[in-house]
């Protein structure tokens, strides 16, 4: 490991002028679990560390439900879920608002390493460490997650969907760096699943991961969100493949084009993880798994992870 | 759950207890000293540059850019190393020329496996050191990897040993069709007529079957710390499983008399048969000689998995023939073995092993020892008997489907006895092979149904016949009836508790009185290896000698205090005290107060070797394994085990329990998803825990053992070694389970999800 800086921000701003006087080298830290080891193996240049655990804007959890039809005139609350970038997993998983409306949420959350990292480890850094194979990602994904970012230019909101540009890299630039992540209320007949696929039970990292959420008016699908990791240079969200589940029940059928298309979708790579074929087939079989799923938690059935 | 099967016993007061383990306080709080805590004044730390080729010349090393950095105190490279005075060593595995281990250690003019160490580097401190490290410029030669059987055996296959050495031994690397080859050894074992076994047989089968190369995987790197004093005295700390083995090979590549190296064994975190080799040791000592300070180098993982001893990828084939009643006639047996970069693997043990549980009248078993360009094969527990037996196990299963015989009862109808010939032309002593396969057959877990759809049962037996060899130990009996205990066995498994129970057994005396310890090579008499489960029985001899050693003393003590004859006086372990004439009788405790006043002090001790003493108990096990197989992922789950192996008499039934779950969920690793993965230029893709995918507690279901108990006549308290057995009948077992979850037959392991989907895709189009 090279020798480097550490320095804690005192507040966002103190953050940016600390990564724009660091220059390159100077990196976020929040967890820490990706970015330690990248700089202790050498496989990431780092002189400075600038430190945002200690921020509210960091660190804040809340979730507010949609305002009610009954509240009184001027009362208005933007609904949905703040996720600080620096809170750790633990939390995540363990609030009882993301266990009720975020469920691909607290599956993804909950495997990414053990009881340890998951002490450190954050959305926000699984999200700009931008690995294909990040659990989180696809979950974020399928739930319309967007990253509040804030740099020397400026604050901005890069959905999710569009922050990873390919592996290790995102749409960060220089001196910027996501603040909280935000995630819009789900529809009142909704529900969410996350699934991947390891040889083992835990400690490794995703042959294919895969994330849905679906949203239902009587029996026809009226929203659907679908994504998929380690099939792509990252994180795949797949629009086309869950706008064609839109507008129709969820059959047998539907469940076995999405499959279908996804498979289609997918760009995988042979690896020592898993070959191409192997993850193609996975795909169709964790995409029919995550819509099933997300479909019985739309019906209001307890669905384990 | 344990059960243990054996006549309930009385005869004995402490073994089968399972008291608390002496080094166990310091190692839950954390106190417990592992080779990497030792500190010493003025330390220097070592890092060690490896190649990134698989196979290549070395054309030049330049430290010069190294040994500017402010910090950095020496490197070292092969030509620091002396040339060896014996030209030729002995190993375990047969002659090898010396010259190759300190290649090994340090390469000079080729590099044969990616991670091969060309230079070392010392530093103020380690970061220092590892930016040195890359600061060493090398230029190679890349030659052609060989990365596979297949490229190793090839006609025109790059010849890894070129340096005309191998000509110092007789029989090592013999030209092929007048060729040199990458073949170092073969041999054949067997008797009988296999032409005429064959033809009297009413079923013949023949397959082929494959084993992955697979890591031992011990949680505690290698390291090494050594100090080379200016009046020529070496001292090593080290992680290994055997102090004198260490020092002897030390010595060897640097040219040292025995007595100038001390070698202290520090606690130990995991060798499964690995750290019996040196890697780090001479490093760190020719290091220490340079700059006059102590030095001490730590492997990362990737080091470890990269560089150190894995065991051997394997190919074999084997035909069976048998009567319709499953009698067995014939065997003959091929196995191809890969050595790694030099020569070595551990076929003979898997020759050995491969048919041991049964009688086979006509057999063959041919071994060969083949070289290429991964890192040299180690020991790893039951060396070479998974890969050996695995093919046994599953073509007898296969034999048992088409024969529409129970697997087990087919076993049983070949099972080995007393006095039966083993391939290798030794003789079955008293054995518990029957025991163990009537155990399974009775288990309850084996006269369940299996419930449910692609879920199946498979089971397979293991055989190891266990070592003996050299063991010291002594007892120093205190004033107020307390004992220290000494032994040269370095403690791996519980060996401390394991040794003190034996001898607290013997003078029958509390094993709370005991303080048990591990020797270093200059506090202790010569003692082989923690390895081959030899310990408890060989060391478990040493300690029972001793015991009887601080006996006979005390007699002759309480003659003298008595005024009678010392053959008039008997110490009895039943009360633990000396009985005289005329119905005196004096207690050890008291006994003990009264050394001082009466001639000093008395220390009882033993060198045994274990074929002076009794004979080696050879070790049988079988696994019960039901899996469940998910036919659109692959994945196999396992969702019972049950282990029955015969365990001679558990000294420690605790600690023996936890051999044999510890040996049966590496063999599961080996069935599912262990291997190492390599690209075509010989470089390792998986080499951190994260990607080498050892299975993880809630990869298990809790591992049943069934306990049977046939004593070893050949030692006192009845011991067999326990330790290696349990990992050999996991493979065959779980590929036999799954072939009756879904219908096919791996013959290829790691039984990955991937194979299991290519097998099923196989078997949908076939059908």
């Amino acid at each position: 490991m090279q020798a480097l800086k550490y320095a804690r921000a005192a507040s966002v701003d103190d953050a940016i002028r600390l990564l724009r006087d660091g220059g390159e080298a100077a990196r976020v830290l929040a967890g820490g679990t990706d970015l330690i080891v990248q700089a202790r193996e050498r496989r990431r240049e780092v002189h400075l560390l600038v430190d945002i655990k200690r921020l509210a804007e960091t660190m804040v959890l809340a979730y507010h439900a949609p305002t009610p039809p009954d509240a009184p005139p001027g009362f208005y609350i933007y609904p949905g879920l703040e996720v600080g970038a620096a809170v750790p997993l633990y939390r995540v998983y363990g609030d009882p608002d993301v266990q009720r409306h975020y469920r691909a949420l607290v599956e993804a959350s909950h495997v990414i390493g053990g009881t340890a990292i998951q002490g450190r480890a954050t959305l926000g850094g699984n999200l700009a460490n931008a690995s294909p194979a990040a659990d989180s990602i696809p979950a974020m994904m399928a739930l319309g997650g967007v990253a509040r970012v804030v740099g020397a230019g400026g604050t901005r909101e890069i959905p999710v969907a569009e922050f990873c540009t390919g592996p290790g890299r995102s749409a960060l630039q220089p001196t910027e760096f996501i603040v909280s992540l935000y995630f819009p209320p789900p529809a009142s007949r909704s529900g969410s699943a996350w699934e991947r696929f390891i040889p083992r039970n835990e400690m490794d990292i995703a042959v294919v991961n895969a994330a849905a959420y679906l949203a239902f008016e009587g029996d026809t699908v009226s929203e659907a969100r679908l994504a998929l990791g380690a099939v792509a240079p990252t994180p795949l969200a797949l629009p086309d493949v869950a706008a064609a589940l839109v507008g129709r029940p969820l059959d047998d059928a539907a469940i076995d084009r999405a499959s279908a298309a996804a498979s289609a979708a997918a760009r995988p790579i042979s690896d020592m993880r898993g070959t191409e074929a192997q993850r193609r087939r996975l795909v169709g079989v964790l995409v029919g798994r995550v819509l099933r799923k997300a479909a019985a938690r739309a019906r209001g059935e307890e669905v384990p992870a | 759950m344990t059960t243990t099967e054996s006549a309930p016993s009385t005869e004995y007061r402490v073994i089968g207890t399972n008291p608390v383990r002496p080094d166990g306080v310091d190692k839950v709080t954390g106190r417990a000293v592992y080779g990497a805590d030792v500190r010493l004044p003025g330390m220097l730390y070592g890092k060690v540059l490896r190649s990134p080729h698989a196979h290549a010349l070395v054309k030049r090393v330049d430290a010069s850019k190294a040994l500017a950095l402010p910090g950095v105190h020496a490197v070292l490279t092969n030509a620091d190393f002396p040339e060896p005075l014996e030209p030729v060593m002995q190993t375990v595995r047969g002659p090898q020329p010396t010259r190759w281990d300190t290649e090994r250690i340090l390469a000079g003019r080729k590099v044969l496996f990616r991670g091969h160490p060309v230079a070392a580097v010392c530093a103020t401190d380690p970061h220092v050191a590892e930016d040195a490290a890359a600061l060493i410029e090398v230029e190679y030669e890349v030659l052609q990897a060989v990365a596979t059987l297949d490229d190793a055996l090839a006609p025109d296959a790059p010849i890894l040993h070129d340096d005309g050495l191998a000509s110092l031994v007789d029989g090592l690397f013999d030209p092929v069709d007048g060729k040199p080859s990458n073949i170092a050894r073969q041999f054949t074992l067997g008797f009988g007529d296999l032409e005429a076994g064959f033809a009297q047989a009413d079923i013949v089968l023949e397959r082929q079957y494959e084993t992955a190369m697979y890591h031992q995987g011990y949680i505690e790197p290698h390291n090494a710390t050594a100090v080379w004093n200016r009046d020529g005295k070496v001292t090593i700390w080290t992680s290994t499983q055997g102090a004198f083995g260490i020092r002897q090979n030390v010595a060897r590549v640097l040219n040292l008399p025995l007595g100038d190296l001390r070698v202290i064994p520090a606690e130990i975190g995991g060798g499964f048969g690995a750290k019996n080799v040196v890697y780090l040791e001479p490093i760190a000592a020719l290091l220490s000689r340079k700059t006059g300070r102590p030095v001490q180098l730590t492997m990362n993982r990737t080091e470890v998995l990269e560089a150190t001893g894995p065991t051997s990828g394997t190919r074999s084939w084997i035909k069976v023939g048998a009567t319709k009643e499953g009698k067995l006639l014939a065997a003959d047996v091929r196995l191809e073995f890969e050595a790694g970069a030099y020569p070595g693997s551990p076929v003979a043990g898997g020759a050995r092993c491969a048919l041991g549980p049964y009688v086979v009248p006509n057999q063959r078993v041919v071994g060969l020892d083949v070289v290429l360009n991964r890192p040299k094969t180690a020991a790893y527990r039951a060396p070479g008997a998974p890969a050996g037996e695995f093919p046994v196990e599953s073509i007898l299963d296969e034999l048992a489907e088409q024969l529409d015989i129970d697997p087990m009862e087919l076993r049983l109808r070949n099972c080995t006895a007393l006095g039966m010939p083993r391939s290798d032309g030794a003789v079955q002593g008293n054995i518990g092979a029957r025991e163990v396969m009537q155990a399974v057959i009775s288990h309850p877990h084996y006269r369940s149904e299996t419930v449910g759809a692609d879920i199946g049962r498979g089971v397979a037996m293991g055989f190891w016949q266990n070592g003996g060899g050299e063991s010291s130990a002594y007892a120093m009996v205190h004033a107020d009836g307390r004992v220290t205990l000494v032994t040269g066995s370095v403690d791996i498994g519980g060996q401390r508790a394991a040794l003190a129970m034996q001898f607290a057994e013997a003078m029958g005396i509390a094993y709370e009185d005991i303080n048990s310890l591990v020797g270093d090579t200059d506090t202790i008499g010569f003692t082989g290896n923690t390895g081959g489960s030899r310990t408890t029985f060989a060391t478990g001899w040493a300690v029972y000698q001793a015991a009887m050693d601080v006996r006979e003393q005390l007699e002759q003590r309480a003659a003298r205090i008595w005024e009678c004859a010392a053959d008039e006086v008997a110490y009895d372990p039943s009360d633990a005290a000396l009985h005289g004439p005329d119905g005196k009788v004096m207690t050890f405790k008291e006994a003990a107060r009264r050394l001082p006043g009466t001639g000093g002090m008395i220390q009882g001790q033993a060198d045994i070797v274990s074929t002076n003493v009794g004979k080696v108990g050879a070790c049988f096990g079988a696994h019960i394994a039901d899996v469940h197989v998910d036919r659109e992922t692959g994945k196999v789950t396992v969702l019972r085990y049950t282990a029955v192996q015969d365990v001679g008499k558990a000294i420690h039934p605790a600690y023996v329990e936890g051999q044999i779950q510890g040996g049966a969920v590496q063999g599961i690793g080996m069935a599912l998803n262990e291997e190492y993965v390599y690209d075509s230029n010989g470089r390792m893709l998986n080499a951190s825990f994260l990607d080498y995918r050892m299975p993880v507690a809630n990869d298990l279901p809790m591992i049943d053992t069934v306990l049977v108990e046939v004593p070893n006549p050949g030692h006192p308290y009845g011991v067999r070694g326990v330790g290696e057995v349990p990992i050999i009948p996991p493979l065959g077992a779980i590929a036999n389970a799954i072939h009756d979850a879904i219908g096919v037959r791996v013959t290829s392991l790691p039984a990955s999800p991937r194979v299991i989907l290519e097998l099923l895709d196989e078997q949908a189009g076939g059908a």
